[in-house]
């Protein structure tokens, strides 16, 4: 696969000039013009409190710009058009492993006789199989982060937005996440949106990883990962992907100091 | 607790009633000032059957308000926690319900319910619902921010966030808050007896306390207040028990390994 016909091709949105000034006067971005191609990977790598958080809020439509838009090149998304993995697994503590991958269908008004394939095949891409009825309770960090991103899935999202989603996680328990991602993301081809405050996460996952300075959150540089996927462990010790984690690792230090 | 921390109390309970008896003889405390342990045994014994009668008829008023508690509660929280409006407009009248004395009100509640059963469940049922109110309203509030914000991306409606997120999340909060209530229910049901009790309507416990008081018959008092607080404790454990056992349930992801 060639990056760079990857990284082309029809954006998904394009964000204009978006800014978020909270009541209180902060400016929690300042202004924001971005676009994502469809079915790419994007991460969004920036100092804690740039805002990184606030506009992937904006996009999944949960909190709202002061200023500027977004423009969607298939329309405003539908329900379930846009799907959202939280830094916290965020599942229903009463409910088995199966309810909560079936919740946004369950929302939208779908019958469990009706879409009991969608759901088990959810689970079973990340790996869940087995553990359909065990409540969250049971399972270890890594696993509810898995039932949660099945559950983000589980609608054939067009949009996933993922902020912070391994930041909790492990070390070995992150990279074999990590892996599963990107083989969730080319199975599914839809376009991600990965928020992190990890260089080495960034360049391994994303094939553009754009770097925002502090508050008041702006976009300082906007760098393409030409690295081949499908992608795997022993990319972590190679030399170009020292080089761009090196590249990308400047550009955050410079919009710190 | 286990055996060993059950045996001090018991102990010191042995004590106390032992040195009670025997303070009783020897000082020759008249029993119509302070009957001695077997004394009360004893009237125990001799007018069981009337205090379990009379007992019986003071849980039916405790049980009928505790149950109509928990339903106006919940359902008042559930009508309450539609809208920070309708919380601020109604919350005011419950508090008001709650701080004014039962003693005060009695009377008048007594005079304009017809029925003497009914007016003294009116009684129990204004003491024993605000806990259940209070704590369930804590407990709709209480629901995740995060999963909050996922039912809004799923564009849930708001039914379905108090049916599916709002109502298990308050379950803890609730049994809580009925423990509570256990008890007040009792403490209503008998405080409303000892107003109605004048009047001879009644013949709860309460009223068996007065008549006893009246006529000197103090072991029998005794014997009343004996059992009133074993009901007390009875009602507090069971609603421990059924509690325990429901929570249980809903956290058997953590529980079960």
């Amino acid at each position: 696969m060639n990056d760079t016909i990857r990284t082309r091709g029809p954006s998904l949105f394009e964000a204009v000039g978006v800014g978020r000034r909270f009541d209180d006067g902060t400016e929690a971005i300042g202004s924001v013009s971005l676009s994502a191609r469809s079915g790419g990977f994007v991460a969004i790598l920036g100092p804690s409190g740039c805002g990184k958080s606030t506009l992937l809020r904006i996009l999944a439509g949960l909190d709202t710009a002061t200023a500027g838009r977004i423009e969607w090149s298939e329309g405003p998304p539908a329900k379930g058009d846009v799907a959202f993995v939280f830094q916290e697994p965020t599942l229903l503590p009463w409910a088995s492993l199966w309810d909560n991958v079936y919740l946004p269908l369950r929302l939208a008004g779908r019958t469990r006789a009706d879409t009991g394939a969608a759901v088990d095949g959810a689970i079973h891409h990340v790996g869940l199989d087995g553990f359909a009825h065990v409540r969250p309770g049971q399972l270890s960090g890594g696993m509810k982060m898995r039932a949660s991103v099945a559950r983000a899935l589980v609608t054939g999202p067009r949009l996933l937005l993922m902020d912070e989603p391994f930041a909790a996680l492990d070390e070995i328990t992150r990279f074999r996440l990590n892996d599963d991602l990107l083989s969730v993301w080319q199975a599914q081809r839809c376009t991600v949106l990965f928020v992190t405050h990890s260089v080495f996460e960034a360049v391994y996952l994303a094939e553009r990883v754009i770097v925002m300075s502090p508050r008041p959150g702006r976009i300082v540089g906007d760098v393409a990962i030409d690295l081949p996927y499908p992608r795997r462990a022993a990319l972590r010790t190679e030399v170009s992907y020292a080089a761009l984690c090196r590249r990308v690792s400047d550009l955050l230090a410079e919009t710190a100091s | 607790m286990s055996r060993s921390d059950r045996l001090p109390p018991l102990l010191i309970g042995i004590a106390i009633l032992v040195a009670w008896e025997l303070l009783v003889r020897w000082l020759k405390v008249p029993v119509y000032v302070l009957p001695g342990p077997l004394a009360i045994l004893q009237a125990l014994w001799t007018d069981g059957p009337l205090l379990l009668r009379s007992l019986w008829t003071t849980l039916e008023i405790t049980f009928a308000a505790l149950f109509l508690a928990a339903l106006g509660g919940v359902a008042l929280a559930f009508v309450m926690t539609l809208s920070r409006w309708l919380e601020r407009s109604l919350l005011p009248y419950a508090v008001i319900a709650q701080v004014t004395p039962i003693v005060a009100i009695a009377p008048l509640i007594i005079i304009w319910v017809n029925d003497a059963f009914l007016s003294l469940v009116v009684c129990a049922w204004i003491v024993a619902f605000f806990p259940i109110l209070a704590n369930t309203i804590a407990g709709f509030r209480s629901a995740d921010r995060n999963l909050r914000d996922l039912f809004r991306l799923y564009g849930a409606s708001r039914w379905q966030v108090q049916y599916l997120l709002e109502a298990p999340t308050a379950l803890p909060y609730f049994l809580a808050g009925l423990r509570i209530s256990g008890g007040l229910a009792l403490i209503g049901a008998v405080v409303a007896e000892f107003v109605a009790g004048t009047g001879g309507t009644a013949s709860g416990l309460a009223f068996r306390i007065l008549e006893a008081g009246y006529r000197l018959q103090i072991p029998r008092l005794f014997a009343a207040l004996v059992l009133l607080s074993a009901a007390g404790i009875a009602i507090y454990a069971v609603l421990s028990a059924l509690s325990n056992y429901v929570l249980a349930r809903w956290h058997e992801g953590a529980s079960r390994t």
